[in-house]
This record gives C-alpha cells, sequence and structure tokens, in this order.
C-alpha cells in the first residue's frame, strides 16, 4: 500500500511538471515519464497486459510521435501568439466543471480495495483475450475498424496535400 | 528461501551484465578482425597477442579525451541521452532464458532472471524506448544536424518496430505463449525449431533486427561518409563511447532474441537421447546457446562488410510497402495453415 502512495504521488507530481514547464519538449518528457508511472500502476494491479501495452503504443508510439513534431516546431513565448484573455478565463471554467464532473463521479463509487479487484487475474493477456474475443466481441471489432477508417482518412489527408504542391 | 531466491537472481544479474560488457567489448575487436578477413589485411594485431588487448586501449582513449558539452545544449538532457540509450541496450536481455536448470547443493537454479509471462511484449517495449535515448541526446546537442540525424534514426527505428511487431505475432500464433522460457522449451530437440515453422517470418524479424540495431545496410542513423555523423555529432568522450558501445551491446541481445525466439536457444540436437544428466544438458546447452549468438553476431559483421548501405528513401520503401504487407500475409498464411491442421488432421 505504502508502494502505491509513493507511484501515485510521483504520478501526480510528474504530471504537475508536465503542465508547470515552460519549454514544450521538456513538458512531453515530463508526461512520458508520468505513463511510465501508469504503467507501474498497471503492474501492481496485476494488469500486465495493459501495463505492457501502455509502455508500447503510449510511451513508445505516441509520445514519439509527439516529440517528432515539438522538436521540428521549436517553440518558444517569444516567437508564439499568446492567447487571449477571454480564452484563458473560457479554459479555466470548463476545466473547474470537468472537476466537479469527475468529484460528483467518485463522491457516488464505494471504496474498493486498491490493489486486488474482484478478478485478480483477469489482467493476464489469456484471460483478456477470452474476454475481448468472447463477451465484447462486436465492440472490439468496431473499435478496430474505427482505427482503420481514420487511418485510411490521414492517409487521404496526406495525399491530397501532395497534388496540391 | 526468499533471500536465497534473491542473492541467486542477483548473482545471476550480475554474471549476464559482465557477460554482456566483455562480449561487447570484444564485439568491436571481432567486427575489425572480421573486416581485415574480408578485406585481405591482418586488421588490429600490436596490442596484445594478436591484438587482444585492444578493446581496453580504445575504452581507455575514450576516458581520456577531452569531454566537450556544447555552449547551448541543455546540460542535463545531453547527458540523459546516451545514459537511456545503454541502459535501454542492457535491460532487454533480462527476459531470455540461458539455460535449463542447474542444481547446485539441491537448489534448482533457473537460468534466466525474469520469466514474466509477456517476455516478448517486454523486449518489444525495451526496443520502442532505446528511440528516446538518440532523439534526447539529437535534441539536446542543439546542433540542427544532430537533430536531423536523431529524426532520421527514430523514424527509421519506429518504420521498422511495425514489420517487427507484425512477424512477431505470426510467430505467436504458432507458440500460443508469449513466455520466453515457454517459447524455447517447446522447440526442443531440432525439427521443432521455429524457423522451420515460421521461414518468412525469421527472415523478416531478421531484416528489422539489422535495422533496429542500426546496422550496415540500415546504418543511416549515423553514416558518417555521406551525412554528418548523425544524432551524437555533437558528442566526445565516453558519451560518445557509450552511443557506439551500446550499438554492439543491442547486436548482442537482439542475437540472442533471434537464436531463443527461431532457433531453439539452448536446445541441440538429440539432447534427451545422451544419457547425460540434467546438469550436463544445461551446461551444454548454455554453450550451444552462446554458440548460436556467436554465429548470428557473425552475420551480423558478414553483412556489414559485405553491403553496400541503402538511399534513406530506399529504406523506408523497403520498411514500408515490401516488409509490412509481406508480414501481414505471413499473418494470413500462418492462420490459414493453423485451421487447416486443426481441421483436417
Amino acid at each position: 500500500m505504502s508502494l502505491f502512495y509513493f507511484v501515485a504521488f510521483l504520478s501526480i507530481i510528474f504530471a504537475l511538471m508536465t503542465i508547470f514547464t515552460k519549454n514544450p519538449v521538456h513538458s512531453v518528457l515530463y508526461l512520458v515519464v508520468t505513463f511510465f508511472t501508469f504503467t507501474i500502476h498497471y503492474i501492481m494491479l496485476n494488469a500486465q497486459f495493459l501495463a505492457i501495452v501502455n509502455f508500447i503504443v503510449y510511451m513508445g508510439a505516441i509520445m514519439v510521435l509527439f516529440l517528432f513534431v515539438l522538436m521540428l516546431l521549436n517553440l518558444n513565448e517569444d516567437t508564439e501568439p499568446m492567447k487571449s484573455v477571454l480564452v484563458k478565463v473560457m479554459g479555466v471554467v470548463a476545466g473547474m466543471c470537468l472537476l466537479v464532473v469527475l468529484f460528483g463521479a467518485f463522491r457516488v463509487l464505494d471504496v474498493s480495495d486498491a490493489l486486488v479487484g474482484p478478478q485478480p487475474d483477469i489482467g493476464l493477456v489469456k484471460n483478456l483475450g477470452k474476454v475481448l474475443f468472447n463477451e465484447f466481441l462486436l465492440p472490439f471489432e468496431i473499435t478496430s475498424i474505427l482505427l482503420l477508417t481514420a487511418m485510411v482518412g490521414a492517409v487521404v489527408l496526406a495525399k491530397n496535400d501532395t497534388k496540391k504542391a | 528461501m526468499e533471500t536465497v531466491f534473491i542473492i541467486e537472481k542477483l548473482i545471476l544479474v550480475v554474471i549476464i551484465f559482465t557477460i554482456t560488457l566483455v562480449i561487447a567489448m570484444y564485439s568491436t575487436l571481432a567486427e575489425r578482425k572480421i573486416a581485415g578477413f574480408m578485406q585481405d589485411r591482418p586488421g588490429p594485431n600490436r596490442a596484445g597477442p594478436g591484438g587482444i588487448l585492444q578493446p581496453l586501449c580504445d575504452g581507455g582513449k575514450f576516458f581520456f579525451k577531452e569531454e566537450i558539452i556544447p555552449a547551448g545544449a541543455h546540460k542535463g538532457l545531453f547527458i540523459l541521452g546516451p545514459t537511456l540509450t545503454i541502459i535501454t541496450a542492457l535491460i532487454g536481455s533480462a527476459v531470455i532464458p540461458w539455460g535449463q536448470t542447474l542444481s547446485i547443493g539441491g537448489n534448482e537454479v533457473v537460468l534466466q532472471v525474469a520469466d514474466i509471462n509477456i517476455g516478448v511484449l517486454y523486449v518489444f517495449g525495451v526496443v520502442a524506448l532505446s528511440v528516446y535515448g538518440v532523439m534526447i541526446g539529437g535534441w539536446a546537442s542543439n546542433n540542427k544536424y544532430s537533430l536531423l540525424g536523431a529524426i532520421r534514426a527514430a523514424s527509421q527505428s519506429i518504420s521498422y518496430e511495425l514489420g517487427m511487431g507484425l512477424s512477431l505475432i505470426a510467430l505467436l500464433m504458432v507458440t500460443g505463449t508469449l513466455s520466453f522460457s515457454e517459447i524455447v522449451a517447446q522447440q526442443s530437440g531440432f525439427v521443432n525449431w521455429n524457423v522451420f515453422v515460421q521461414p518468412l517470418g525469421f527472415l523478416l524479424f531478421m531484416i528489422c533486427s539489422f535495422a533496429e540495431c542500426s546496422r550496415v545496410p540500415f546504418d543511416l542513423p549515423e553514416c558518417e561518409t555521406e551525412l554528418v555523423g548523425g544524432y551524437h555529432t555533437e558528442y566526445s568522450s565516453m558519451k560518445l563511447g557509450l552511443y557506439m558501445f551500446s550499438e554492439y551491446i543491442h547486436m548482442f541481445v537482439a542475437s540472442a532474441v533471434m537464436s531463443s525466439l527461431y532457433f531453439g536457444g539452448y536446445n541441440f540436437p538429440f539432447m534427451y537421447d545422451l544419457g547425460l544428466s540434467q546438469n550436463w544438458i544445461t551446461i551444454i546447452g548454455v554453450i550451444v546457446f552462446f554458440a548460436k549468438i556467436f554465429g548470428f553476431i557473425f552475420f551480423f559483421m558478414w553483412v556489414r562488410w559485405t553491403l553496400p548501405r541503402f538511399r534513406f528513401d530506399q529504406l523506408m520503401h523497403l520498411g514500408w510497402k515490401v516488409l509490412i504487407p509481406l508480414s501481414i500475409l505471413n499473418i494470413v498464411l500462418t492462420a490459414v495453415f493453423t485451421l487447416v491442421k486443426d481441421y483436417y488432421f
């Protein structure tokens, strides 16, 4: 349990660092570390597959692409247009609304044992695969079609651009 | 029991760590010796008998070189880059089963550091993580050539990761498990080696491994002869040494992964027919496993001194338009064969 609190503390610290650092590349690197602490959380919950997929997909693929773009853009305070006060206020209001909704949702939940859920082995590859391909086959396939559509869309957009140029 | 277990694993970790470093160190000598052999010249032969002390001299030279951190560089990240690269290179070997069990004084010692049931995915994750060392190093140098080199290296690594993952999926459909120890145990003897079931998959996996280790013909991240060095242009002293060294560690780990996934790991022909005791089978198995690894390392070097380098567009073309369709074809073929086998035989 003390391990959980330590890792949770690290997650929150690095998440805050992501928001508060000025340099966007540092911000992405802190986000990578935050995702790494999430991986540790998943391992502590015995969800090995989710842990390693989080590791490969979020840390290994998505964040690398983020880093790619930010390194090439070379953003900094002097060259970037600052957002107007109205947008900032709207952002704060929207964020607070989200906080209220989350808080309300958590208030009605029962407190469960943080380390061991009702089925401790559900996160192992074998069990997860069986659940996904038996109980949740249709949503699973629809999700994959959604991803495929997004991929085809991205390719189409990229192609159009090269023709015009 | 608990303390014995921890001490046992610690000793194993230290041994594997030492072996990895020594093999990587002598790979540098072997590379130059093999280059010499292929180009009909002696290779390094002055330091010690037959050049045996050459790696020590190289290492010493790296340590005594002046260490320069460029003025505009981000110091913390500049140091983090090579550190991360060497760490990710070294942790990959944690899940590889080096042998069966040894019984020492009644204790059964498993020659594998971590037998996790997602071992294959773990290796894949470590490969994915190794991009960061290069990207951080290239960006922190505050040099546009380093940054371009880092992006070249990262895009190559990401492209070939996909082909590697897809060729692994076909293998996993055959083995039905993600655990390294189970995959190796399934290939006992000689005819059960996965390379006979998955020849196309092995070929694809090997090509992708070459690209992931950035070895010739895929060594564009550091092609010093035609483009500016690459992500490590601004590095000097042992930091450059760590980048170079991690390439050899990658090569060793990749060879170990290929031998255990496709070439039976510690299994050798007639291993249970010779009437040997378990300890002897294990010891011979470890030797056989290392022989396979050295074979692969030799192959890596052989290719390096035989083939020319790809152009970058050829590399991308090969990765996206040849390897990925072929590995998807391999997955479909494997699935069809598995179904036909299940229904009719």
